[in-house]
């Protein structure tokens, strides 16, 4: 103890030196030009290591030796309070539980007499009725984040951070009734006015969290609440496969967070995002059924990261409100604690990778303590299951809101060996990463593994074996290909040249048609793209086959510098509007999105494809 | 499990106010940091530095404590002789002021604030309100080319790469709004439908602000097939 708290008053220290230094050069009014002559800014634009100046780095906080983030006073996030890492172990969000009956029962047309705030009737009420029933109350509470630093009053469903895990099964609907209790003061930033995306569900559009579908709060009753209806059906039930769906749309690692338009980097910030899996008879939760992932909840655990900033001298979450490019933190946390460890067993776990965001890109790679890379694979992308494992040595990239689950097999460890999760990606601002990959060590360790000596069994599937699992979904002809072209002018984020409105429908979509989409990024920036409802398949990346992380179902689409990407989609079975947004939640919330509805009759927008 | 105990402890203690920020923490950490200020406090000494500025009346303001502290706002950063998006802004923030109608001034208030104070002096952003007909509730303001551009900053109208940041053909089109007393901001496109943007700063009303999604389902006036604008590219 005395150890760790000489060593945070030195990095305390170097981390004062360092701002210090930093103002003096902002003082100064030193060009770029002048800090390259003095030796001390490298022509890429990173600061030398020289102790004072990067002081972040070295303990690993901000994920390479970039730092041109500086805080000159003038907004801008400032350097968080030094914590010592691995000294919480991770949490693990608590299962939702379900209530026997609500009161009132649902009801196909909004309640609005009794408080809900829905506007449409639910598509699917009756034709899948829900056999599960669940209560979740959005509001404040008091968690810690590391015990170096004081409780945080974070906005949570259920209490906790994540909120509470949903686990759901195929061909068992369940209804939330989603209650907003946030409380009357923000504590600084977040809107009290919600709507809950599940992400991505083949769910109808009256449950999905549309960014427009918000609801206000009531801090001291429950008369402001809202029904979402997940059929937890397959894609094709009520179109091309009837009547259970295609069972190769089957996903697993959903997540779901608010949604709230312009709000939601600030809501998600505060801690709105959680769990939602979904298993069914192939991927069972069960090591000894189906595919034989490891078993749930002991061996298969879900992990959700976030870099954030804290306020230095009051050690508050810090939100730059100032902040259009894309919010960098520099605090890793996963699952709502700062740099947790976790005890494993010798054997093979499922890892749930999840970036919550706001705006980082992580490359993740295993380190061992020698400072080599632990082999791991890959068997699901956006939660959906690939056809068979990849394994990989160099790491994987996750953009914000992709999901990408993971084998990890320790068996072949001594106990008491530590590995550690690391972000190698150099990343110096919210346009995006710069794409070199830092050396082992010298990125971000955000999680450490601790193998354990017990005995233990394992039954699960060997992916070295081969297995397979799911089909890439067969494709019929499509009735239309639009294009999309991401772009800024003048600091506006443009689709196709126009402007976000939550009332403009920019196309519509004929149900039970497929389509093809080609979206293309502009320069300087990097973009994790989401589209609501479907998952869509790569077809091409800047007119090459994707990798075979890519090649399966995907919802969200890494829009690189000039990127182009042909996606493929089946919208079925259900109607209404979602969006299509970047989920960097900062370019989110400054209106890079975009309106589509679904309905019986469908348009041709968006079909200049002329410019490619 | 031990975590759980802690949080149903801490469940009690919910209602602890907001100043305190060292509540249950282990031995050490309360003398580390500083008790919280209020947040209001922090954001205001953080984003709103309260310069003196000149509005196109020749009066003279403090930027916290008369234009932003306990209203609604509408903010965004402009010069007289942009050729670029200024103009488009400008124009689109009239039709923004028509539709609020007499809110604009009474609870709802408009800044645009000059990028080149060195020329825009409070007469040239006269006649710039006179020449665009702008009614009153909007002011135009002026002030220290410094503390411009440090409020220009600390507002964030600036961008990532100093390239952009110093380009200032390239300045933002985004425009804050916002409602200090409750902590609410964020921004929207300066060129977006007017509608739409009146929609958006109604909901620094209150929380109770319903969508009014459903009631006005329009299509814009996009053309039923594949239109689309020249491009720009501008970044």
């Amino acid at each position: 103890m005395a150890n760790i708290s000489k060593r945070n008053r030195r990095r305390e220290r170097e981390v004062k030196n360092a701002s210090k230094n930093r103002r003096e050069i902002i003082a100064a009014r030193l060009s770029r030009r002048d800090l390259i002559k003095a030796g001390l800014l490298t022509s890429a634009g990173y600061l030398i290591h020289k102790k004072g100046l990067s002081a972040r780095a070295q303990w690993g906080g901000g994920g390479g030796d970039c730092d041109r983030r500086w805080w000159d006073g003038s907004g801008g996030a400032p350097v968080s309070p030094p914590t010592t890492p691995f000294v919480e172990p991770l949490f693990i969000p608590p299962i939702a539980q379900t209530v026997p009956a609500l009161n009132p029962a649902p009801t196909v047309a909004p309640n609005t007499a009794a408080g809900e705030q829905r506007t449409r009737n639910h598509q699917a009420l009756t034709t899948l009725p829900p056999v599960k029933f669940y209560e979740v109350h959005q509001r404040d509470q008091l968690l810690s984040v590391h015990p170096e630093l004081p409780l945080q009053r974070l906005w949570t469903f259920n209490g906790t951070v994540p909120g509470q895990t949903y686990v759901a099964r195929y061909g068992e609907p369940i209804l939330v009734r989603n209650y907003n209790n946030l409380p009357a003061d923000n504590g600084g930033f977040g809107l009290q006015s919600v709507s809950t995306h599940l992400h991505n569900g083949h769910t109808p559009s009256e449950s999905d969290g549309f960014p427009c579908d918000f609801f206000a709060s009531d801090p001291v009753g429950n008369t402001k609440w809202y029904d979402q209806h997940y059929p937890n059906v397959l894609a094709g039930f009520a179109s091309s496969h009837p009547p259970l769906g295609d069972i190769n749309e089957s996903m697993s690692t959903l997540w779901y967070h608010d949604h709230r338009v312009d709000f939601t980097a600030q809501n998600v910030y505060k801690g709105l995002a959680g769990f939602y899996l979904l298993f069914n008879q192939f991927d069972t939760g069960d090591e000894t059924t189906g595919f034989r992932l490891p078993s749930f909840p002991n061996f298969d655990i879900p992990m959700m990261f976030n870099d954030k900033n804290f306020d230095p001298d009051d050690g508050l979450l810090f939100f730059d409100l100032a902040n259009r490019d894309g919010i960098l933190g520099d605090k890793f946390l996963v699952n709502g604690k700062i740099q947790p460890f976790f005890e494993v067993k010798r054997r093979r776990y499922r890892f749930r990778w999840l970036n919550g965001g706001p705006s980082r890109f992580y490359r993740f790679y295993l380190t061992k303590s020698n400072l080599t890379n632990h082999p791991f694979w890959i068997i699901a992308n956006d939660g959906n299951l690939l056809k068979n494992p990849v394994q990989t040595t160099t790491g994987v990239m996750i953009s914000v809101a992709e999901r990408i689950d993971v084998i990890v097999d320790f068996s072949s460890f001594a106990a008491g060996s530590i590995i550690h999760i690391e972000n190698r990606l150099e990343q110096c601002d919210g346009a995006g990463p710069t794409n070199n990959i830092l050396p082992a060590g010298q990125g971000a360790k955000v999680l450490e593994f601790r193998v354990v000596s017990d005995a233990v069994t394992d039954n699960s599937v060997n992916p070295a074996t081969n297995p397979t699992f799911y089909q890439v979904p067969t494709r019929v002809a499509q009735r239309i290909t639009r294009c999309f072209e991401f772009d800024r002018r003048n600091g506006q984020w443009v689709i196709n040249d126009e402007l976000f409105d939550c009332n403009d429908v920019r196309f519509r979509v004929k149900r039970n048609t497929a389509e093809i989409w080609r979206l293309e990024g502009g320069f300087d920036w990097s973009h994790p793209i989401h589209i609501h409802f479907e998952e869509h398949q790569v077809l091409k990346r800047n007119g090459q086959t994707p990798t075979l992380i890519e090649r399966g179902r995907k919802d969200v689409i890494r829009l690189g510098e000039n990127d182009d990407v042909e996606i493929y989609f089946r919208f079925r079975d259900f109607t209404g509007r979602y969006p299509m947004h970047c989920h960097n939640t900062i370019h989110e919330d400054h209106a890079m999105m975009l309106r589509f509805d679904i309905d019986d009759v469908g348009n041709n927008n968006e079909n200049d494809c002329g410019h490619h | 499990m031990p975590d759980m105990n802690r949080r149903k402890m801490l469940a009690t203690l919910a209602v602890a106010p907001l100043a305190v920020g060292v509540v249950g923490q282990t031995v050490g950490v309360e003398n580390k940091f500083k008790v919280a200020e209020s947040t209001r406090e922090k954001l205001r000494k953080r984003f709103f530095p309260n310069f003196e500025l000149t509005t196109h009346e020749g009066k003279t303001v403090h930027f916290y404590d008369d234009l932003i502290r306990d209203k609604i706002v509408v903010l965004n950063f402009m010069y007289v002789k942009c050729e670029g998006v200024c103009m488009p802004v400008t124009m689109n923030l009239k039709k923004v002021q028509k539709l609020l109608g007499d809110r604009v001034g009474r609870d709802i208030f408009m800044y645009s604030i000059t990028l080149k104070p060195e020329e825009d002096t409070p007469q040239a952003l006269k006649r710039y309100v006179r020449a665009h007909k702008i009614k009153p509730g909007w002011t135009f303001l002026t002030g220290k080319p410094d503390e411009i551009n440090t409020l220009r900053r600390s507002l964030g109208f600036k961008d990532a790469k100093t390239r952009l940041d110093q380009d200032l053909t390239n300045h933002t089109g985004m425009v804050k709004y916002g409602n200090e007393a409750r902590q609410w901001w964020a921004m929207f496109p300066g060129e977006a439908n007017a509608p739409w943007i009146v929609e958006c700063i109604s909901w620094m009303d209150g929380t109770d602000a319903q969508p009014v999604i459903q009631a006005t389902q329009k299509e814009s006036k996009r053309a039923e097939s594949g239109h689309r604008h020249s491009k720009t590219k501008k970044r």
